[in-house]
């Protein structure tokens, strides 16, 4: 579905990311994990088209998106959360999935002017999905709201519905349980299997390790801009390369034996 | 009747004035809503009176006809210079579009055989009728409630609120930023035209900076949450130097307090629906109390 092909990105002398590929099957759930600073907020920043590749391509469906805006990425099926969340604060949780919708209300300007049939049509279509979808995080009640009123954990679940609103084919979600308290965490992960389920693909970054072992089917790891390993989320655990990542090499042991193991 | 001959005769210019002041709030605020502070409108004004003024003395055009030229130009001019220009934000941006009305009104000096230079043009044909203003008004007020209700007033509203999560909604930010600036030079460019054939006059130094200003501060003081927001303070705005005429010397003075202690006390503008609700809420329960 995506894919990175030698992904390269600097800013002034800084070398973000090298020579970096990916690949996120249809229907799967993908993580990208890695210590801070490794570079996996820049990697969807240019998957989104907020950042151009210095070098390398990124396809989408065999498409080439390296290059163009992002409105133009997001309309071909690319939707995003953020981990410094990102609402339209001032507007009601309704309006925001509405907005969500956008690329999808289609009324040329005579039928907005004139109220035609079609514009009320779909702007009521808009509405009853929204809180369809508001409701598959469980946020139904509080549609009136505004959205600088939720707390946290429901800011980062109103983000996931706005995400999915554009009917996205690849939803990629940045650090989604930042800040979140188990109950929420476990609640979330419940949702997110529940969206895999609905056909779209998933594409994560996470700290959490338990969440994202638990979650994705595969997993590649991010290391000073660089991807050190690949796979299962079973084969990460036992890699020596990513534990020594994340957890530092014993200092008098040998490379090859460096301890511990990822929970 | 006779008494509202006599009104009239003294106050029909203040009266059609509310209308084209509230047109000129509103051109601010379309671009004010879409996040943007474009300080152009004083010039889309200028370029819509001068257009529409010069076909009707020069080519002798009906009403009909000065009115869609005096609203094209200004459409033309903006799709032109918002390519550049929206790329800007903040304070550049006003910055910029302060930059083009100067241009504007030292084009319109120099340009003396066309029109009249800092003379300006005199004598253009009083053809604006009261029903011209409150037809225009209505309308736009209108229009501009159906775009708020649909998706390009959200998109607007998005832009506004974090352009970068609108754009990853798909929202071509770009494309939205130049209709909003467009929507608002229509808007001045018609406030233009009803004002030059009200007027019988018009110069270049109307269009300028004060202007401007005058036009941010009317939609600002009315408050810039909803369409009824640049209306009400357009109108109290055009009022209020002839309410304070008792005060004779201080009327400025006045004025000026007003404006400052509204600014201070009411920092989202008089018309505030939710402040409006709680204060309202707030008389019930003392009087049940």
């Amino acid at each position: 579905m995506l894919a990175l092909s030698n992904v390269s990105k600097r800013f002034g002398g800084l070398d973000v990311l090298q020579g970096v590929n990916l690949r996120v099957p249809d229907n799967c759930i993908f993580g990208l994990i890695g210590p801070n600073g490794a570079g996996k907020t820049t990697v969807f920043n240019l998957i989104t088209g907020l950042l151009r590749p210095t070098a390398g391509s990124v396809a989408f469906n065999g498409q080439q998106i390296a290059g163009q805006k992002p409105y133009q990425i997001a309309r071909q099926g690319i939707a995003r959360t953020f981990q410094n969340i990102r609402l339209f604060r001032e507007m009601t949780l309704l309006e925001n999935v509405v907005v969500g919708m956008h690329r999808h209300l289609q009324y040329g300007p005579a039928a907005l002017f004139f109220g035609l049939s079609s514009f009320r049509a779909s702007e009521k279509h808009a509405r009853e999905r929204a809180l369809e979808l508001l409701s598959w995080v469980k946020l139904e009640d509080k549609a009136g709201e505004i959205a600088a009123n939720l707390s946290y954990g429901n800011q980062r679940k109103l983000e996931l519905a706005r995400a999915l609103a554009s009917a996205p084919k690849l939803l990629l979600l940045d650090e989604p349980v930042a800040g979140m308290n188990p109950a929420e965490k476990a609640e979330l992960m419940e949702e997110i299997s529940a969206i895999k389920e609905r056909g779209y693909a998933v594409f994560m970054i996470e700290h959490d390790m338990t969440f994202v072992m638990g979650l994705c089917e595969k997993i590649s790891v991010l290391n000073f801009g660089r991807i050190i390993a690949e796979g299962r989320p079973t084969e990460i655990k036992e890699n020596p390369q990513v534990i020594e990542a994340y957890l530092g090499r014993e200092t008098d042991a040998d490379d090859s034996t460096a301890g511990g193991t990822l929970s | 009747m006779s008494d509202f001959t006599h009104f009239w005769a003294i106050y029909s210019n203040l009266v059609l004035s509310l209308g084209t002041n509230a047109l000129l709030a509103l051109s601010i605020y379309v671009t004010l809503s879409c996040g943007m502070l474009a300080m152009a409108n004083a010039a889309f004004m200028g370029i819509g009176a001068y257009t529409s003024a010069l076909l009707t003395i020069n080519y002798e055009t009906p009403f009909a006809l000065s009115l869609v030229g005096g609203c094209t130009v200004p459409a033309i001019v903006a799709f032109l210079i918002g390519r550049p220009t929206l790329r800007l934000s903040g304070v550049y941006l006003a910055m910029a579009t302060l930059a083009f009305g100067e241009v504007v009104r030292v084009l319109i000096l120099n340009t003396e055989s066309l029109t009249g230079g800092a003379l300006g043009l005199n004598g253009i044909p009083q053809m604006t009728e009261w029903w011209h203003v409150a037809g225009a008004l209505t309308v736009a007020v209108l229009v501009l409630q159906r775009v708020q209700r649909s998706k390009i007033g959200r998109a607007f509203e998005a832009i506004k609120e974090d352009e970068v999560a609108a754009a990853l909604m798909g929202i071509n930010i770009e494309g939205y930023k130049l209709l909003a600036f467009v929507i608002g030079a229509v808007l001045a460019g018609v406030a233009g035209v009803l004002n030059a054939h009200l007027t019988f006059f018009i110069g270049p130094n109307e269009f300028g900076f004060d202007r401007g200003v005058e036009i941010l501060t009317m939609a600002i003081f009315g408050g810039i949450g909803s369409i009824m927001g640049p209306v009400v303070g357009s109108t109290i705005l055009t009022l209020l130097p002839e309410v304070l005429r008792g005060l004779d010397n201080f009327r400025l003075l006045f004025n000026g307090l007003i404006l400052v202690s509204v600014v201070l006390l009411l920092p989202k503008g008089i018309w505030d629906p939710a402040r409006i609700r709680v204060l309202l809420a707030g008389n019930k329960r003392t009087t049940t109390a």
